[in-house]
């Protein structure tokens, strides 16, 4: 089957098995080796993606399913140049080991940010729940994600620094 | 500012993390070739049986299938997995078929290969393969092992592989006539490091060169490449094994497995590549499973509280097989029950127990994470009997820095001595109690709080690392001046590239930029590697860089004394860039003209290091629910000199977190069949972001090692260790009130329901 979407801003058209999740499809057609896929049951999240926007698993979508939608890997949310503010603190924060993981947590990780630049550690531990890591014990990822908040803040309030601490 | 030899020591941000941040880690199932095939294994669904027949003539006709593996297309005889470590003759009758031949013997066993143009098609196919296997009594526990009923190997006549025995003093005569003797029974339940990223190999055969090249390799790639070299009849230089970017090991990952036979033989049968990526089902029930573990043993005290001695029988469900690391969790069972702790009398066995289930092999920390819940438990118990306190209970019998090197209880029949190297027990334990405010916490001990009983809990722990007998490293001095590092180590995900990059930098007197790269991930690289376990790779890569930077240094004074016209001795090397003779003449070093420089270097090393601490934790337990919170833990541990703050601290919580996890949650569950009722990441569960936020760990550096040039301490597995035996008293301290002991790891909310139900009232 024949399947139209746009990935990290780029049209792409490509002829899939009904059956090939997107994962697959953005892994091996595609070839976007960021995403990986740690359980194909939908439990891990290191397959997350941004999907329209959203957090989703993209081991629990067939790629047939994307057709039309707007998809965001962690290859999207990188540039050549330098580390983004997220990435920086990962860097900083020690967040990340294997590295197996971090895609999945990139970019859950960016969709909350995006959605609720002042959340609090409970709501970031709640979000990241979804993400297993095996590496960190996740207490660096936390601080990570807590630290690049204010780079997600409209300029107005970057200096606010919500009230919460981890 | 100080450009060179600032490096160690320094929280130095990773290197590694620029890619991996970015999405363009290269991980093995990210690679692809051009007229790949792709393979998928069909395993076993019986635990025990006889194969009576397969039938793969419907698999093999399915369009876009290449061809199906059995044992008959193998050879006459299946190659074994061999023993890497402990490779005692008794073990040889208990080793793996890389693929099953007359029985399978554990729920995952491979039995056929199938080779086809898609996954997907691989996958259908494994459905069409029609075996006749006939069942036979499934061996499930140790306790139908030890009876010798139903048989893993007929020709054996037992299923016990084998007994170790540790032995230090005389423990009869201490036990004859000791004031004080309590005997208790401890169970550590079967858990797994699950490394989150799956095994895989992608094996490529150059027929015209006779050259196969595999990548996915991980932790031991040369002992892999010597093992697959006398399985296929080819010279080691014939295969590379290449190692990508790997999503952790935690001591399971990378050892050999029957896929690491079966993938490079079909890309040599198939003339074609051949790639398999492991699903997480499959890594549940064939990556090395650890921990399952019992004791009953004995310690015999003076009423003041002195330890006289420990004895007893432990006993480890190792699995169906014997292969590779399997004995070394077992061993340590024995070597390390005793801990940091003076025990002079010692005399434990431990029985090597086959049963149907998956083999077992090296989880971080094997035997020690086990053994630290049995001592620490009984440590609380004996305390508590003899009204003492157990931090005194506790100081007053870890050994002391002026009994350093210490000599522990000696291995047989595998004759092992050790000994420890460094350190000071009682200081670790000091800043401990002083990190948790442990007179002001312990206050709490016992206290029903808002319907929560609060529980604390400290003890110690020793990590041991840099196991021998070699590292090698080779230091290039490029035409451009940049400086190239190979070691022989491997990569894991532990951040090798940056401590090397900063040890190497020091070493050569040169900033981190100078270094174009560190090259560990192939059997190409230097002539004899050894790889990443046993907390080894600073120890033993570092100090080999060490060895291979002198010696470059010595080979540019000789170089460049050749050309300025001198003495060798008299050239200085500024900052790696250039060389300066005895009358200010000078050479750049960022501009050979002919060659390279290089020089190689290795660390040779029988001894162990010594890592050792102190955790502590304090939680809230609901007497109602059985949940258990988190409400502080804290890890102190002194690993000798740092070369990385920032990875060793994150080692450490790391490790932690995922010592809760086998402390409180995971558990491979099999039935009475020796079925595996675990087979996802549903089922088996594993610590998540919510779950324990509370972690803390301060790493000191007061006692460096004495065993090699670095000072360094293998670190990354001490988390882990004390973990389950710091939970478990925590919880046993939170409801005293209750006499709740508990016995048995995970402490579910389940069980610890169960122990407060069955409390007496």
């Amino acid at each position: 089957m024949s399947v139209r979407f746009c990935v990290n801003g780029r049209e792409v058209d490509v002829d899939v098995e009904p059956r090939l999740t997107l994962a697959d499809c953005l892994r091996h057609h595609l070839r976007l080796t960021g995403t990986h896929v740690g359980c194909e049951h939908g439990v891990c999240g290191a397959c997350t993606i941004l999907l329209d926007g959203a957090a989703v698993r993209s081991c629990l979508m067939l790629a047939v399913q994307a057709e039309g939608a707007e998809v965001v890997t962690v290859e999207g949310l990188s540039n050549d140049a330098d580390l983004t503010p997220l990435q920086k603190s990962f860097r900083k924060h020690h967040a990340l080991q294997c590295g197996f993981c971090t895609p999945g947590m990139i970019t859950t990780a960016h969709a909350l940010l995006s959605e609720e630049p002042n959340c609090d550690a409970a709501r970031v531990r709640e979000v990241l729940s979804g993400n297993l890591c095996r590496c960190t014990g996740y207490i660096p990822i936390v601080e990570a994600v807590l630290e690049a908040r204010a780079a997600y803040r409209p300029k107005a309030q970057a200096g606010d620094r919500g009230g919460d601490r981890a | 500012m100080r450009t060179v030899n600032s490096l160690i020591g320094s929280p130095i941000e990773r290197l590694e993390d620029l890619r991996f941040l970015r999405g363009r880690g290269q991980y093995v199932d990210d690679l692809a070739r051009k007229d790949m095939l792709h393979a998928a294994i069909l395993r076993s669904s019986v635990a025990h049986g006889r194969i009576r027949s397969i039938e793969v003539t419907r698999a093999r006709a399915l369009p876009g299938v290449h061809s199906v593996i059995t044992a008959k297309e193998i050879g006459n005889r299946v190659p074994r997995v061999p023993m890497r470590l402990q490779p005692l003759p008794d073990f040889e009758r208990f080793g793996q078929p890389v693929i099953a031949e007359t029985k399978v013997r554990y729920v995952g066993e491979a039995i056929a290969v199938v080779l086809a143009d898609s996954p997907g098609i691989a996958e259908d196919a494994l459905g069409l393969v029609e075996t006749d296997i006939e069942p036979l009594p499934a061996v499930a526990d140790r306790h139908a092992s030890a009876e010798d009923r139903s048989l893993l190997f007929e020709e054996a006549g037992t299923n016990l592989a084998i007994r170790f025995r540790a032995v230090r003093g005389d423990a009869a005569a201490a036990f004859a006539g000791a004031p004080y003797v309590r005997r208790e029974r401890f169970r550590t339940q079967r858990h797994m490091a699950l490394p989150l990223e799956p095994r895989g190999l992608l094996a490529e055969w150059d027929a015209a060169r006779e050259r196969l090249v595999i990548y996915g390799g991980a932790k031991v790639l040369f002992f892999n490449r010597r093992t697959l070299a006398k399985q296929l009849g080819l010279p080691e230089a014939a295969i590379e094994i290449v190692e990508n970017d790997v999503g952790g090991g935690f001591g399971a990952r990378g050892e050999f497995y029957p896929e690491d036979f079966l993938i490079p033989f079909a890309a040599r049968l198939a003339g074609r590549p051949v790639k398999w990526t492991e699903d997480r089902r499959e890594n549940l029930m064939c990556i090395n499973h650890a921990r399952e573990a019992e004791c009953e043993v004995e310690i015999a005290c003076t009423r003041e509280g002195t330890i006289l001695g420990l004895r007893g029988h432990a006993y480890v469900d190792v699995g169906a097989y014997m292969r590779t690391n399997g004995a070394v969790g077992a061993r340590n069972v024995a070597q390390f029950m005793s801990g940091p702790y003076r025990i002079p009398n010692i005399d434990i066995d431990v029985a090597l127990q086959l049963t149907n289930k998956t083999p077992v092999g090296t989880y971080r920390g094997p035997g020690r994470f086990e053994t630290d819940f049995f001592r620490e438990r009984l440590f609380d118990m004996v305390a508590q009997d003899l009204g003492l306190d157990r931090v005194a209970f506790r100081r007053r019998n870890l050994v002391s820095k002026q009994e350093m090197p210490y000599q522990i209880a000696t291995i047989t029949p595998f004759e092992s001595k050790d000994e420890f190297d460094s350190g000071d027990y009682q200081a670790t334990l000091d800043r401990c109690l002083d990190e948790v405010n442990w007179p002001e916490k312990s206050k709490l001990a016992g206290k029903l709080i808002d319907g929560r009983y609060h529980g604390l809990a400290v003890g110690c722990f020793i990590e041991g690392g840099a196991a021998g007998p070699k590292e090698s490293a080779r230091i290039v001095l490029e035409r451009d001046g940049l400086y190239s590092v190979y070691v022989g180590s491997s990569a894991i995900g532990q951040g090798l590239e940056t401590v090397f990059a900063q040890i190497a930098a020091d070493a050569l007197e040169i900033t981190i930029e100078r270094i174009r790269g560190v090259f560990h991930g192939s059997t190409s690289y230097v002539n004899d590697g050894y790889g990443a376990y046993h907390s080894r790779s600073v120890v033993m890569g570092g100090s080999a860089i060490l060895d291979a930077a002198a010696k470059l240094r010595d080979a540019i004074r000789t170089w460049a004394a050749q050309r300025l016209n001198c003495q060798a001795s008299a050239i200085e090397i500024v900052e790696g860039v250039k060389a300066v003779g005895p009358g200010g003449n000078s050479i750049a070093l960022n501009e050979l003209s002919g060659e390279s420089i290089s020089a190689e270097g290795a660390f040779l090393n029988k001894k162990h290091t010594y890592t050792y601490g102190a955790h502590a934790a304090h939680v809230a337990v609901d007497p109602k629910l059985g949940h258990v919170d988190l409400l502080d833990y804290v890890v102190v541990a002194d690993c000798g000199r740092i070369i990385n703050p920032l990875t060793v601290h994150g080692q450490t919580v790391g490790s932690v977190v995922q010592g809760l996890g086998g402390a409180m949650m995971e558990h491979l569950v099999y039935d009475q069949d020796a079925q595996l009722l675990t087979g996802s990441l549903a089922d088996y569960l594993i610590p998540t972001a919510s779950d324990f936020p509370n972690i803390r760990a301060v790493m000191l550096e007061q006692h460096p090692s004495p065993i090699n040039p670095l000072g360094a301490k293998g670190a990354g597995e001490g988390g882990i260790i004390a973990a389950g035996g710091i939970m478990a008293n925590a919880v046993a301290n939170a409801l005293s009130a209750l006499h709740v002991q508990p016995r048995e790891l995970p402490l579910t909310p389940t069980r610890i329901w169960e122990l407060v139900q069955a409390a007496p009232r």
